[in-house]
């Protein structure tokens, strides 16, 4: 279940990497300046690193939505089954969706904005969305 | 109660940016991505309660559901915790405060250790019976 953990980055707890790769240069010190081409690359690519983290968590939303869906339907399409089937899927669209708007936004820019709380928000729902789904299930 | 108070802020980024100064954005993705880990763990316990009501067929009933809602109950419990801890940690960043302590993992640690003794004693009984 949880393949889509890697080593590199995004550990499960803490604030594993608040700073790292960020300590060796600071912003300006290279001799570019790069004052006419905007702020200068952030050497620790904590864009690239936070996009690559919303991928695995966009990885591990499929790996829940499609275990979800084979529950479902486990017994045969009945209508329950198609219902708890549809609200999974609808939970991983809801997870993509978000994941592809956020990527989008970290690469549209050298200083990307903080996430919105209510992004946030939305895909902790549609994790709990999925645990409603799966109790309904078990139960 | 905090959570609760919490919740509001949940959805208001208006609210969080009233206070303080916006950090180095370095810091505020990096407290992103501690969330998307979270998030993560919360998606992982799901997914393994899925997986126990599906790859354990043999288990009496009681026994299969009881693992498979305790998991998805820490899922639940993880997921809305990670906003919870984001926010706060956003808000503390912005006022300048230290980030805020929490006993969470430890609390975690432990009720996946105890399912996941629970569910080696369930399957070692159920080999031996």
């Amino acid at each position: 279940m949880s393949g889509a953990h890697g080593p590199g980055a995004g550990g499960t707890a803490g604030r594993d990497e608040s700073a790292d790769g960020t300590a060796g240069r600071d912003d300006g010190a290279d001799g570019t300046g790069g004052k006419g081409v905007g702020p200068p690359r952030d050497p620790g690519l904590q864009p690239e690193r936070t996009r690559l983290a919303w991928r695995r968590t966009a990885l591990s939303g499929t790996v829940a939505a499609v275990l979800g869906a084979r529950t479902a339907l486990h017994d045969g399409t009945t209508p329950a089954g198609l219902t708890v089937c549809a609200l999974c899927c609808s939970c991983w669209l809801g997870l993509m969706l978000l994941a592809r708007a956020r990527t989008r936004r970290l690469g549209s820019s050298a200083v990307p904005p903080a996430l919105a709380p209510r992004a946030a928000t939305a895909a902790a729902l549609c994790t709990v969305a999925l645990a409603v789904c799966a109790a309904a299930l078990v139960v | 109660m905090r959570v609760v108070r919490n919740v509001r802020l949940w959805f208001a980024p208006e609210a969080v940016r009233a206070e303080g100064s916006t950090p180095d954005y370095r810091f505020s993705l990096a407290n992103e991505r501690t969330f998307l880990a979270w998030l993560r763990t919360a998606l992982a316990l799901i997914g393994g309660g899925f997986a126990v009501d599906q790859f354990l067929p043999d288990l009496p009933r009681p026994w299969r559901a009881g693992l498979a809602l305790a998991l998805l109950a820490a899922g639940v419990v993880c997921a809305l915790r990670a906003v919870d801890h984001w926010v706060r940690c956003e808000r503390a960043m912005r006022r300048g405060e230290d980030l805020p302590a929490s006993r969470f993992p430890a609390v975690l640690s432990l009720v996946i250790a105890v399912v996941a003794v629970t569910m080696v004693v369930v399957v070692l009984a159920g080999w031996a019976g």
